[in-house]
């Protein structure tokens, strides 16, 4: 009997995918689970696995097709049996992505996770010349400089090119010496040294200073957002208008961490060590399993789903924006397991190859910016979960215990709760809870 | 270390190996009472014997196949083809028959073959046996193809294939034979498959192997006096090929030009350039050149043979206009 593949839904709010690529072509081989497709959704690009045995009969759409959740994009059957076609997936072109109200109501359980912020205040964009340095999209051509003449292609070597966008020199501005005009490697070298300010552009000036008294001009620039971070904004102001958070901040003896996870790391081979973040999860878990109502998701008026499963997503970052993975059934694992089952977790969505498990699932979200020496901060929710848990670092602070000022490791931690499912004192006696694992972390063990 | 020449060092490669091991054999034409049509086997046939020494009739492809056959059933024969062009006559059972039987019978038989090919041009050969036709044999996979530039090289290199369990063409080059260098005196076998840094510099690569090599040394000479410091990246191998020396150089001149005596279109050039702006893009900073053959059958008449094949001039040409 032919079975037909359809368009996977990888997270709530996923109407489309777009196919980028088919594994197997008509004609060949396929066992349940195999890679049968890529696909490329808001977030990443992830495999499609085949839920049949058998011969690929048909395919049904092209690659670069935008195909809706649930249409038809394959026929799995045996060699020879007579296949009817269903209609075949209508592959809409890119540019007129229709905007989809989200679904009415969230009849199904909650689904991936996957973006989220890290950070509440990503407040500055294009508008503030002194944020964060916006990427330079590759080599293109800078929009014509009134000041210059030049048109058309700007000519440089991909050295130079690399160099250029390497230092953020504006290759508009420099005068090529290679053949024709090219710009090579010299030339931009040249350009660094003397530090002219009217070819290097953006922050790294030369060692040289700029003389105070002439101002450097500097475009602004229109940058496209690539598709996970279209999704992040438009998840993160949804989540941020529509639902009611309110946070809670709890400051954390980390002594006992640290201290037992050097011992234990003394045990591990490197690529097994385990890290900070590892026992906060795990201690999240359990904390969890004591918490249902925070293991939750507000489904609709009158609803609140409660998770069987703890499965906890971490934030992770990617280039040009944020993924979390779903690590599963947390609550059930051992420190050592979750860790092991994280990095190549992690690994994969750096690397933009993360499968559709990874990013399905999580319950509750856990965001640790500590490795950038944040002492505290405020993250969004990431619907339709009712609560994350923002980490800030582990540092050492003077710290006041029995009338003496000591040293000690303290780590701040901010709760963000959805005030529809739950409330402030809830929220208290979870972060309490969460200090019992953390300070006396030999529960972790047991 | 002892200096010798490319034929001494390629006739002790052969001596060592045969004494080391009795199922080492020679066959070809005139490699035996003769002693070799370049004198590498000279006083083999009186030491061996006719047994490990075979003359053969002028028939290529059934010097080949026998040599196949016997490697087939336990022995390490070294064919030789008294030039690469007559391997065209046996051509199916070069390319077609010893690099794919370990393959098509699924490991059951093995191909500890050597071919031994004379190639190159610059002896006034005439157009049919002058040819340098390398990258033809080194496009199929299965056939390791080897062409030694030093005497150093050619030694531990052919020692290195007679010990191959599957079958190497061995390429020398017909003007080489008297090429003089440093040989160690003890035993040594160099691997299959490493291209070599045969000199430094920080200003341009070149890529090359076999004759090609002592060209672009000469070259090398030359552009040092103007104070251009090349860096030679001697393939040694065509396959498999060992990119990493040569992208590892280009990635820190970012300029490179790939010299090799075999014709400029589908050549060993083509693939080099190829391999490096897909590699080292990056790293690109001025179109990659290839030296090569002129594309026209190789004539006869001196001057024009010499006209059509590389020079030391092109090269020093070729890196000038990749630095300009």
């Amino acid at each position: 009997m032919a079975e037909t593949i359809s368009m996977p839904k990888l997270g709530f709010d996923m109407s489309e995918g777009v196919l980028v690529r088919w594994v197997k072509n008509e004609g060949e081989n396929i066992s349940k689970g195999d890679v049968l497709a890529e696909i490329e959704t808001d977030k990443a690009t992830v495999e499609v696995e085949s839920s049949a045995s058998g011969v690929v009969r048909k395919l049904l759409a092209g690659q670069g097709d935008v195909v809706p959740v649930g249409a038809p994009i394959a026929i799995v059957g045996t060699a020879d049996e007579k296949i009817e076609e269903p209609q075949a997936a209508a592959p809409k072109s890119e540019g007129k992505a229709e905007q989809k109200p989200p679904p009415a109501s969230e009849t199904e359980l909650p689904k991936a996770e996957e973006e989220k912020p890290a950070s509440p205040s990503a407040s500055a964009p294009a508008s503030s010349p002194q944020g964060a340095p916006v990427p330079q999209t590759e080599s293109a051509p800078q929009p014509a400089d009134t000041s210059d003449e030049k048109t058309g292609p700007i000519k440089a070597s991909p050295l130079a090119k690399k160099i250029a966008r390497d230092n953020k020199v504006d290759l508009a501005r420099l005068e090529g010496t290679g053949p024709g005009g090219r710009i090579v490697r010299k030339d931009i070298e040249a350009a660094l040294a003397s530090g002219q300010p009217s070819a290097v552009s953006g922050q790294k000036p030369a060692t040289t200073s700029v003389p105070s008294f002439m101002p450097v001009s500097r475009e602004d620039e229109t940058v496209q957002l690539t598709k996970l971070r279209q999704a992040i904004a438009r998840r993160m102001t949804e989540s941020k208008t529509s639902i009611p958070h309110f946070y809670l901040t709890h400051e954390y003896k980390m002594d006992a961490v640290m201290a037992l996870r050097k011992q234990l790391n003394e045990y591990l081979s490197e690529n097994e060590k385990l890290s900070v973040n590892d026992f906060i999860v795990k201690a999240v878990a359990l904390t969890l399993r004591e918490f249902p109502n925070l293991n939750a998701s507000f489904a609709g008026n009158s609803q609140v789903v409660r998770h069987g499963a703890v499965n906890v997503g971490i934030a992770v970052a990617v280039e040009n924006g944020l993924l979390t993975v779903a690590h599963k059934d947390t609550d059930q694992k051992p420190l050592r397991q979750i860790s092991a089952e994280l990095k190549p977790m992690v690994a994969r969505a750096r690397e933009g190859k993360v499968k559709p498990d990874d990013i399905e699932g999580s319950t509750f979200s856990v965001s640790n910016l500590g490795m950038y020496d944040v002492e505290n901060f405020l993250a969004i929710l990431n619907p339709p979960e009712a609560a994350i848990l923002a980490i800030g670092s582990a540092r050492e602070a003077p710290v006041v215990e029995n009338g003496e000022i000591k040293v000690g490791w303290r780590m701040k931690a901010t709760i963000s709760v959805d005030h529809r499912v739950s409330d402030g004192a809830e929220a208290a006696q979870f972060m309490q809870a969460l200090a019992k694992y953390l300070e006396e972390p030999l529960r972790l063990l047991v | 270390m002892a200096k010798i020449t490319m034929r001494e060092a390629i006739s002790q490669a052969l001596m060592e190996e045969m004494d080391r091991d009795p199922s080492v054999f020679i066959l070809g034409e005139e490699v035996g009472v003769w002693g070799g049509t370049y004198a590498v086997t000279k006083g083999f046939y009186d030491k061996y014997g006719p047994q490990r020494v075979k003359d053969t009739p002028i028939a290529e492809a059934a010097i080949i196949g026998a040599a196949i056959g016997a490697a087939m059933v336990g022995q390490r024969p070294i064919a030789e083809l008294m030039t690469i062009n007559f391997a065209f006559s046996a051509m199916e059972h070069i390319v077609n028959q010893a690099p794919k039987l370990r393959y098509m019978f699924g490991g059951q038989f093995s191909v500890p073959m050597v071919i031994r090919a004379v190639g190159g041009g610059g002896r006034q050969l005439g157009a049919t046996h002058s040819q340098t036709p390398d990258a033809i044999f080194a496009h199929f996979p299965g056939l390791k193809v080897v062409s030694p530039g030093t005497p150093e090289d050619a030694k531990g290199l052919l020692k290195s294939a007679i010990r191959s369990n599957d079958p190497v063409l061995f390429i020398e080059h017909a003007t080489m034979y008297q090429v003089r260098g440093d040989v160690p005196d003890e035993e040594y076998l160099i691997p299959i498959g490493k291209s070599k840094v045969q000199r430094e510099g920080k200003d341009i690569t070149i890529v090359t192997y076999c004759k090609g090599l002592e060209l672009s040394m000469k070259a090398a000479e030359e552009l040092s006096k103007e104070g251009i410091e090349a860096e030679i990246v001697d393939l040694r191998t065509l396959r498999p090929l060992d990119m990493e020396p040569v992208l590892e150089s280009f990635k820190k001149t970012n300029r490179a030009v790939v010299v090799e005596e075999g014709w400029k279109s589908y050549g060993v050039g083509s693939e080099i350039s190829s391999r490096i702006y897909e590699e080292a893009f990056d790293y690109v900073d001025a179109p990659i050149i290839r030296v090569a053959q002129k594309e026209v059958p190789l004539p006869y008449n001196r001057t024009l043979e010499q006209a059509a094949l590389p020079q030391v001039r092109d090269i020093i040409d070729a890196v000038k206009e990749v630095l300009k």
